[in-house]
């Protein structure tokens, strides 16, 4: 293993995780070992169901693993869910603020950021609406804005932009970029999309299905500002998908 | 900026704009008005129709139900299957509730029924959530104590009089204990079932955002829980009420006069009339708070998006979408240089019509 660096901001050493018991006792991760830099955007990519959301609620502290160990080294974890799930109960606004108002921040500073972070995913005005009442592209925003209202020095995000059209997606990516850039957040990007990945992530783990392994990681070693339809991106996006192809193929589906 | 949004979706292509999923060719402004604009196609519309309207929609049915019934009744009392003095037709039995309106008996007895409900419905409230909350969050507690509820639940609170009566006499007391033991369990089991029923998803996302203990309660569990919490009051309330008033008949206490009471004295006094006018007041009442309970229910339901959509979907499928502001057309690949201004018959039914209507006023 590695050393830890002074910068590491994640440390993932051995950890495996099965869910269930007897004859339904299904593996979901084995043996993962990852050290995350302080301030990098990593990617992680694999087929549906190889356990990266699993692996996502084992940093955010949500779940524990069966064995080995997570450490987040004392740092702050966000996240941000693959359905938005939004609180259907409050407004667009009041989803946003709740993470302010857990850490206590006072009112009238809240409702300041709401603001602000409502018009940084383009949903300036909408923070009266309810949940029900936005679309899932604006759900998925909403939902983005709440995971930056928490402010966290790791921000796990669990397929993001799923649910966006192309042009949306574009547009959040460069948002996502320099948010990331000015803050200095630690990124942990779960993503199908071998493209989004090259665009955003500094490096790109790849993970085996069942149970899931770190099979590859790739370096990005492409300069920023990326354009997600750029010969380097998507000569990178063919190597990731072929090695993905294989991956996949190797369990039969 | 209606431009745009007719090309994304699929119009005929323009200068600097590709099919939908192209990125425009020009700056950052652009792009965010292209944004807000599909922002605009995306918003749901809501109906809102006038109160009168509403309000008259709500009520003819009831009023047309209520007709038939005191039809019914009218059929069988000229069939002649009893004699009037035991079965008075609905016509004598709605006189005497109204002469009685204008007595002051009838409206002590009347605010001493509805205060005593209000009493024990507010203990039972506070006895029943504290236990359903405590059931709820401690285990061991629902081990020990959760099958009891549902079996006091299930319990006619009239099997409670005797010791009551032994207990407290015959007294307020002993009405507000049945009452309180009528309502308390239902209500107890709503709080416990709601938080027995918080989506998972939900509580994660509240300890994701670093919520523990009471403020995940109070962000996340509470509210989730409320749709069946209110349940659990409504519950509640019906079975306070079927208490409080198998209590006014059994326990009558002496210069007390209640609307059980004067129910009991007709039929002593073989009052026929009398006992059809108690009974209409206490339909009445019931009526009421079944207003009340629903006016609650369906204001949260419409918060959450749990009412609308589907009503309003069910009367768009009938072709029935109406008062949506439309102006424009509502076909797709229509010449748009008229930004949407023109007054062509709209073409893709409801569902169309609305996502050009929003368009138009979102310009
Ligand atoms: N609570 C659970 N109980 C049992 N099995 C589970 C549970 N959660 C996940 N699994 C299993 O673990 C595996 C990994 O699931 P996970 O949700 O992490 O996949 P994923 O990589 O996020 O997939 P997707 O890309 O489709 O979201 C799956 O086989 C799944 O069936
Ligand atoms: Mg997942």
């Amino acid at each position: 293993m590695t050393a830890v660096l002074s910068d590491t901001a994640l440390h993932i050493d051995g950890v495996s995780r099965f869910f269930g018991t007897g004859a339904a006792r299904v593996q979901a991760l084995d043996n993962v070992s990852l050290d995350v830099r302080s301030g990098e955007f990593l990617c992680l990519l694999g087929a549906s169901g190889c356990g990266k959301s699993t692996l996502l609620g084992l940093i955010a502290g949500l779940d524990a693993p069966t064995t080995g160990t997570v450490d987040t080294t004392g740092r702050r974890t966000g996240m941000m869910f693959q359905d938005s799930a939004l609180l259907p109960w409050l407004t667009a606004g009041g989803n946003v603020e709740v993470p302010m108002r857990l850490r206590g921040i006072r009112r009238p500073e809240r409702r300041a950021r709401v603001d602000e972070l409502l018009a940084m995913v383009r949903l300036a005005g909408m923070a009266d609406r309810r949940p029900h009442e936005l679309s899932g592209g604006m759900r998925q925003r909403v939902s983005l804005a709440r995971a930056f209202a928490q402010e966290a020095d790791i921000l796990c995000m669990d397929e993001p932009f799923g649910a966006l059209d192309a042009m949306t997606r574009d547009l959040l990516h460069d948002e996502l970029e320099r948010i990331w850039r000015q803050t200095g957040v630690t990124v942990i990007f779960v993503t199908h999309d071998v493209r989004e990945a090259v665009r955003l992530g500094d490096r790109i783990v790849l993970l085996s299905s069942r149970p899931g392994r770190v099979a590859e990681v790739f370096d990005v070693d492409i300069d920023r500002p990326r354009r997600i339809d750029s010969t380097r991106v998507a000569e990178l996006a063919t190597r990731v998908t072929t090695r993905l192809r294989e991956e996949v193929g190797r369990h039969g589906h | 900026m209606a431009t745009e949004i007719d090309i994304n979706r699929g119009g005929p292509a323009r200068a600097g704009v590709g099919p939908r999923g192209e990125k425009l060719a020009s700056a950052d402004g652009l792009d965010l008005d292209a944004l807000a604009g599909l922002d605009a196609l995306d918003i749901p519309t809501t109906e809102r129709r006038p109160l009168a309207t509403r309000a008259w929609s709500a009520t003819w049915p009831k009023i047309g139900a209520l007709a038939l019934f005191l039809l019914l009744w009218q059929v069988v009392v000229w069939t002649g299957w009893k004699p009037t003095y035991v079965l008075p037709g609905p016509w004598s039995a709605l006189r005497e509730f109204g002469s009685r309106l204008g007595t002051g008996h009838f409206w002590d007895a009347l605010v001493r029924t509805v205060v005593r409900a209000l009493k024990g419905y507010a203990l039972a409230v506070v006895i029943g959530g504290v236990i359903g909350i405590a059931v709820a969050r401690f285990p061991i507690l629902r081990t020990a104590v959760g099958s009891f509820i549902t079996s006091l639940q299930t319990m006619p609170s009239i099997v409670w009089f005797p010791l009551a009566i032994l207990l407290f006499k015959l007294s307020e007391a002993a009405i507000l204990f049945v009452v309180i033991l009528g309502a308390a369990p239902s209500i107890a089991n709503g709080v416990i079932y709601g938080v027995d029923y918080v989506p998972p998803l939900l509580v994660r996302v509240g300890r994701s955002m670093g919520a523990r203990g009471f403020s995940l309660y109070r962000y996340v569990v509470a509210p989730a829980a409320l749709p069946s919490v209110l349940a659990g009051l409504k519950q509640g309330w019906a079975f306070a009420w079927r208490s409080l008033m198998a209590g006014e008949l059994l326990v009558i206490v002496p210069g007390h006069p209640s609307i059980g009471a004067d129910l009991q004295n007709s039929r002593e006094l073989i009052d026929a009339v009398g006992v059809m006018a108690s009974m209409i007041t206490i339909f009445l009442i019931g009526v009421v708070v079944d207003a009340v309970f629903n006016v609650a229910d369906r204001q949260m339901r419409v918060r959450r998006g749990l009412v609308a959509e589907g009503n309003s979907a069910v009367r768009a499928a009938r072709g029935r979408g109406k008062g949506r502001g439309s102006e424009g057309g509502g076909d797709w690949p229509r010449d748009d240089d008229s930004g949407g201004g023109s007054s062509g018959e709209p073409t893709g039914g409801p569902y169309l019509e609305s996502r050009v209507g929003v368009t138009t006023s979102a310009e």
